[in-house]
This record gives C-alpha cells, sequence and structure tokens, in this order.
C-alpha cells in the first residue's frame, strides 16, 4: 500500500525554480491497478521516481507497505528498491550483450539471493512473461515486445509490492504495444500485483482500473474505472478519446 | 552482494562488452610494454658501453716515457726494460704486467700486404689486456728464450691478412722475415676507445727485440719500452699500485724529490669516470623517456577509462534501481579494472619482453628486462587506471538513480 502526503519537489534550474509536485497526497491500495496520466511536464515523471524511491521529495511524507520511506539513506533507499519494487521502463534498460536470464536474476543478485533458488525464481519470472524458451538470447536477438517482457520478469522476480511501468509500450508498435498492456492485466488478474502505469494515452491509462490525472504539478482527476478497456481492443479515433477525457 | 558475488558481476560485465574490455586494455598493454621496452634497451645499451670499456682491460694501468704538463713544455723520457723487471719485482697488488716494444712494420702473405704496428710482449699481455685466444696458443716464456719467430694476430689482422682460410701453422713476413702464425684471438667487438683491439700483431718481446727493432731498441745500453702495462689486483688498489709503481720508478730514474718525473703513470680511472658520467646521463635520459611514456600511457588509459565507465552511468542507473548499492557499484568497478589492468599489464609486459628480444636479434645489443622497471609501469598504470575508472564510477553511484537512468 502507497500513501503519499503533500509531496512537494521542487527544482532549481539557475535563478528559477520549477515546482515539478506542489502538494501531491495520493493512496494506492494493494492489488489495484492504477494509471498516472499527465501532459508531459505535468510531474508525472517526477511522481513515479519519488513512489519508485528512484529520488527523493523536497518535503512531504511517504510510505509504503507502513513503511516510513522519507527521510531514508541512500543504501536504505537501494534496499526498498530491491525489495518493494520493480521497474519497466519506456526504453527497456536491459544490461546490453547480457543474457534474458542474467538481465532477469540482477534484482536477486543485489539482494542476496543465491544458487538454485535464484536460477528457479529467474526462470520461473520468465515463464510468466512467456519467455521461458528465449531465456538465453541477449536483447540484440530479441524484438522489442520481447525486450520488454525480460524487463517485465525482471520487475516482478523480486515478488515486490508494486510494479511502476513508465510509458513502457511507448517504443513499440501498437499490437506489441497491446500485447504488453494485456500481459499487465493478466499479472494483475491472475497475481493480485499491484501495477502503476506512467502514461500521457488516455487508451493505454484507460486500460486500468482507476485514473489519475496530474496536470502543472497538481492532481486534478481521480476515477474509477469500471469497465477497463480490454488488451487488444482496436483505438477508438482521437476525437472519441478527447471527448471521453472531457466527460 | 558479497565480494565473490561482486568478482562474478565484474566478470560477467566485462565479458558481456569484449570489444571495450580489450580497447581499455590495450591502453594499458601498449604503456606498460613500451616502458619495459624502452628501460630494457636503455640498460642493455649501458650494460654494452661498460663492457666494452672494460674490455680494453680491467683496472689497467699504463706506463710510459715522458709526461704532458699543463701550459708547459712536456717533459721527454723513456721507460726501459729494467724499469719493466724492477716494477715486476717489487710490485704488489698486481694481476699481471707486461711491457711492451712496438715497432712498425710491414706485414706480407701472399699477395696481401699491410702495414701495421707490431707489438713485442710477453705471455702476461693477455692477462693485462684482457684478450683471449679463440685458436692456437698465445705466446710463451720458451718463446721469449728462443727468440721463436712465431706471432699472434687479432680477429681483424686476420680477416684482412688470410681472408677465412685458418691462419694457424701459416707463415707470414713482418719486414721481409717470416713468423709462424700460432695463434688466432677472440674478438672484442668493435671496441670503443683505442684503435681497433682486433687489429693487433703480437710477438714475443726477445724476437721483436732482435728480428725487429734491431739497433733502434737500445739507448744508453739499455733495452727500451713503449710502454709497461700492469692491471691491479682490483679497482680498490688501482691508486695504491699507481703510487708504488711512482716510486719505485723515480727510484730507477734516479730523481731526486724536486725533479719532475719523466714518465707517465696513468689509470683507466679518469676515464671511468668519464663513463660514469655517460651512463648516468643515460640511465637518466632512458628514466625521463621512460616517465613520458608512463605518463602517456597513463593518460590513455586514463581517457580510456573515464569514457568507457561515464558511458556506462545509465548502466549505473539501472543497477541502482533494482536494488545495487553504492558498495556493490564500487566494488564491480574496482574488480572490472582491477581484472583490465592486470591482464593489461601482463600482456604489457609480454610485448615489452617480446620487442627487447626482437632488438637482442639485431646482435647489437642485449635488452635486459628489469624486474623493477615492470612493477613501476605495472604499479603506475594500475593506480591511474584505478584512479580514472573508479572517479566516474563513483560519481555515478552518488547519483540519484532517476538521473543516472536519465543521463545520455
Amino acid at each position: 500500500m502507497i500513501e503519499i502526503d503533500n509531496i512537494t519537489k521542487i527544482y532549481k534550474l539557475g535563478d528559477t525554480e520549477v515546482r515539478a509536485l506542489d502538494g501531491v497526497s495520493l493512496k494506492i491500495n494493494k492489488g489495484e491497478m492504477v494509471a498516472i496520466m499527465g501532459p508531459s511536464g505535468s510531474g508525472k515523471s517526477t511522481l513515479m521516481a519519488i513512489l519508485g524511491c528512484l529520488d527523493v521529495p523536497t518535503s512531504g511524507g511517504y510510505r509504503l507497505d507502513d513503511e516510513k520511506v522519507e527521510g531514508l539513506n541512500d543504501n536504505q533507499l537501494a534496499d526498498i528498491r530491491n525489495r518493494k519494487i520493480g521497474f519497466v521502463f519506456q526504453q527497456f534498460n536491459l544490461l546490453a550483450r547480457t543474457t534474458a536470464l542474467d538481465n532477469v536474476m540482477l534484482p536477486l543478485t543485489y539482494g542476496g539471493v543465491r544458487g538454485k533458488e535464484r536460477r528457479e525464481r529467474t526462470e520461473e519470472a520468465l515463464q510468466k512473461v512467456g519467455l521461458g524458451d528465449r531465456m538465453h538470447h541477449r536483447p540484440n536477438e530479441l524484438s522489442g515486445g520481447q525486450q520488454q517482457r525480460v524487463a517485465i520478469a525482471r520487475a516482478l522476480v523480486n515478488s515486490p509490492s508494486i510494479v511502476l511501468a513508465d510509458e513502457p509500450t511507448g517504443a513499440l508498435d501498437s499490437k506489441t504495444g497491446a500485447e504488453i498492456i494485456g500481459l499487465f492485466q493478466q499479472l494483475h488478474r491472475d497475481l493480485g500485483q499491484t501495477v502503476i502505469f506512467v502514461s500521457h494515452d488516455p487508451f493505454i491509462a484507460r486500460h486500468t482500473e482507476r485514473v489519475i490525472r496530474l496536470a502543472d504539478g497538481l492532481i486534478v482527476g481521480d476515477e474509477k474505472i469500471e469497465h477497463p478497456i480490454k488488451a487488444g481492443t482496436p483505438r477508438p479515433s482521437e476525437m472519441a478519446l478527447a471527448e471521453e477525457a472531457h466527460k | 552482494m558479497n565480494f565473490s558475488e561482486s568478482f562474478r558481476t565484474a566478470l560477467r560485465a566485462l565479458a558481456a562488452n569484449k570489444l571495450r574490455a580489450i580497447l581499455t586494455m590495450l591502453g594499458i598493454v601498449i604503456g606498460v610494454g613500451a616502458v619495459v621496452a624502452l628501460m630494457a634497451v636503455g640498460r642493455g645499451a649501458t650494460a654494452a658501453i661498460t663492457s666494452q670499456v672494460q674490455g680494453i682491460g680491467a683496472n689497467l694501468i699504463s706506463i710510459f716515457g715522458g709526461r704532458f704538463r699543463q701550459g708547459g713544455q712536456p717533459t721527454i723520457g723513456v721507460v726501459y726494460y729494467q724499469d719493466y723487471e724492477a716494477l715486476h719485482k717489487g710490485l704488489k697488488n698486481v694481476a699481471g704486467i707486461a711491457p711492451e716494444a712496438d715497432q712498425n712494420g710491414t706485414i706480407t702473405y701472399g699477395k696481401e700486404s699491410l702495414t701495421s704496428q707490431v707489438t713485442a710482449t710477453t705471455p702476461d699481455f693477455a692477462k693485462v689486456r684482457a684478450y683471449e685466444v679463440e685458436r692456437g696458443r698465445f705466446i710463451t716464456e720458451a718463446d721469449r728464450a728462443h727468440k721463436a719467430r712465431v706471432v699472434v694476430l687479432g680477429a681483424q689482422t686476420a680477416k684482412d691478412l688470410f681472408g677465412g682460410l685458418s691462419p694457424i701453422g701459416r707463415t707470414l713476413k713482418i719486414n721481409g722475415i717470416g713468423f709462424e702464425v700460432v695463434g688466432l684471438l677472440k674478438s672484442k667487438g668493435s671496441s670503443g676507445g683505442f684503435g681497433n683491439a682486433d687489429q693487433i700483431i703480437i710477438v714475443p718481446l726477445e724476437t721483436g727485440y732482435a728480428k725487429l727493432a734491431g739497433a733502434n731498441s737500445v739507448r744508453n745500453g739499455k733495452l727500451l719500452l713503449s710502454s709497461i702495462s700492469l692491471s691491479a689486483a682490483s679497482a680498490e688498489v688501482v691508486d695504491e699500485v699507481m703510487v708504488q709503481a711512482e716510486r719505485i720508478l723515480r727510484r730507477q730514474h734516479k730523481l731526486k724529490l724536486t725533479d719532475d718525473l719523466d714518465f707517465s703513470v696513468l689509470s683507466q680511472s679518469q676515464f671511468l669516470s668519464a663513463l660514469s658520467t655517460i651512463t648516468t646521463t643515460l640511465t637518466l635520459f632512458l628514466g625521463f623517456i621512460g616517465v613520458i611514456s608512463l605518463v602517456v600511457g597513463g593518460i590513455g588509459v586514463m581517457n580510456i577509462m573515464l569514457v568507457s565507465v561515464t558511458e556506462r552511468t545509465k548502466e549505473i542507473g539501472l543497477r541502482k534501481a533494482v536494488g545495487a548499492k553504492q558498495r556493490a557499484i564500487m566494488l564491480q568497478f574496482l574488480i572490472e579494472t582491477l581484472v583490465l589492468t592486470f591482464i593489461g599489464g601482463v600482456l604489457g609486459t609480454l610485448l615489452g619482453w617480446g620487442i627487447s628480444q626482437l632488438v637482442s636479434l639485431t646482435g647489437q645489443l642485449q635488452p635486459q628486462v628489469d624486474i623493477a622497471t615492470i612493477a613501476t609501469a605495472f604499479t603506475v598504470t594500475a593506480v591511474v587506471g584505478l584512479l580514472s575508472g573508479l572517479y566516474p564510477a563513483f560519481r555515478a553511484s552518488r547519483l540519484r538513480p532517476i538521473e543516472a537512468l536519465r543521463y545520455e
């Protein structure tokens, strides 16, 4: 469970201050599938970095699974990321020339898992994303969709509390993107995995159960989606989406 | 994340980018190799010069008539065979002493003819001047007693007269008198210093007096010598032997304490001190080249480490995102750099050694690969590599993961 309270993040660019987040409070329950949406510059990436403990807020409180996160030092944050958070990035961020197996194994290695257990959990994670037969392939031998699956397996391998996906379909064609979203939906449905999407795309966001809208560093909308779009549904016209957004 | 795990992670990271690893290593290989080879060749050159000079004769002292004085008229004088006898009897701490009576002569064999100095001397000459016999024998006391017409030739002289033929047992003519060649001397190489040591013709002293010099060899009823060469028992006693020799000759020549000396006693010491200046300069020069190659090699290593680690800022960000602590990152890069510098250092040493072997094939000099140089080159490149590799790794490991991930 995620609870943030009045989070601000201020960047200094020369003499000017940029308030990327300007007092954001939010609660996300275990097992939710949430999209954080907003145009570029709205602060959604900053919010994701803070939720993922990749960055620290300027002020405000953050509790993750009832554990206080604010004020932790660099190594403690690394530990939190290792145990509780899985990341999926737009550009996959796999280690080049390294097999899928070794890539997925990485969080376990840093988490101190050894030997047979590490191997089994790695293989299990790869099977979950449908890459049981591609374990020894290197990123350059895999398609974009397969690379993103490796990244998802890496995010899942430590059984994290939350999986944070930052524009996970941004670098993929729409068909492959739909497959990836389908995979997230399946992981959410079958494993009860908490998933947080960050996206600027309303269509992608509508695949989740809850859409939180950000603009200018503030939450401007928090909407429950009763019937999330099923992955693979053709994208409606931009007009229809825009209409939807204004409802 | 324990050490062995870090080690495996580092090796995996190196194996994942072999080209980058090899290029990084290449800088170290060339840096270390250049230093090792340069220093080895330099030490070889120094050794070659020193040994050639010592080849003239170890701890050699030369005595001859007359004396140069700075800013004045030279004193004219001669040394006699009796002086040699007195020295032979009176001197202590002497390894060998040889009188020399030099004459110019025309040497012919068949159609070959040359004019050269003929040295009439005693068997000690070989020891004093550090000659070794290649084939046959040196002159003997028996040759002296019989005034035997035998001759020992230097390597170059033998080649000039006989070409490829073996000179032993053949008869050549000196000023028209037949001499049998009984010995051939080993080549000393193109020894620097006083003429070519391999162009020499040696006959027994008494034969020289009787057959070659004739009336020229006598003055005031005494037999003349061109010079007396002797070698002190060790370098430490050279000065002492010189003083002794001077005292004995002063008495022989009946000089009063106030009289100027009419002979000279010279050692190699002046020459040796000049030599040591030369070799010191050479060593300094080489050290300087070594330092420059180290600096150049070090800058190469620094460059490639800075670039290759900075380029991996994103990778460091990813590793941190999935839970790597600063210590784990630093350990990984420390091990990577150590492995690279170690393998690079070993390969560089082999390269330097190989170059030295190639140089030695030319036959001009024998390079000496030196442990201290290897250790220094190794250490300096390793330290430079470590610092320049760890600095960007340290910087990246301290970045917030989000900044490292966004690094382009």
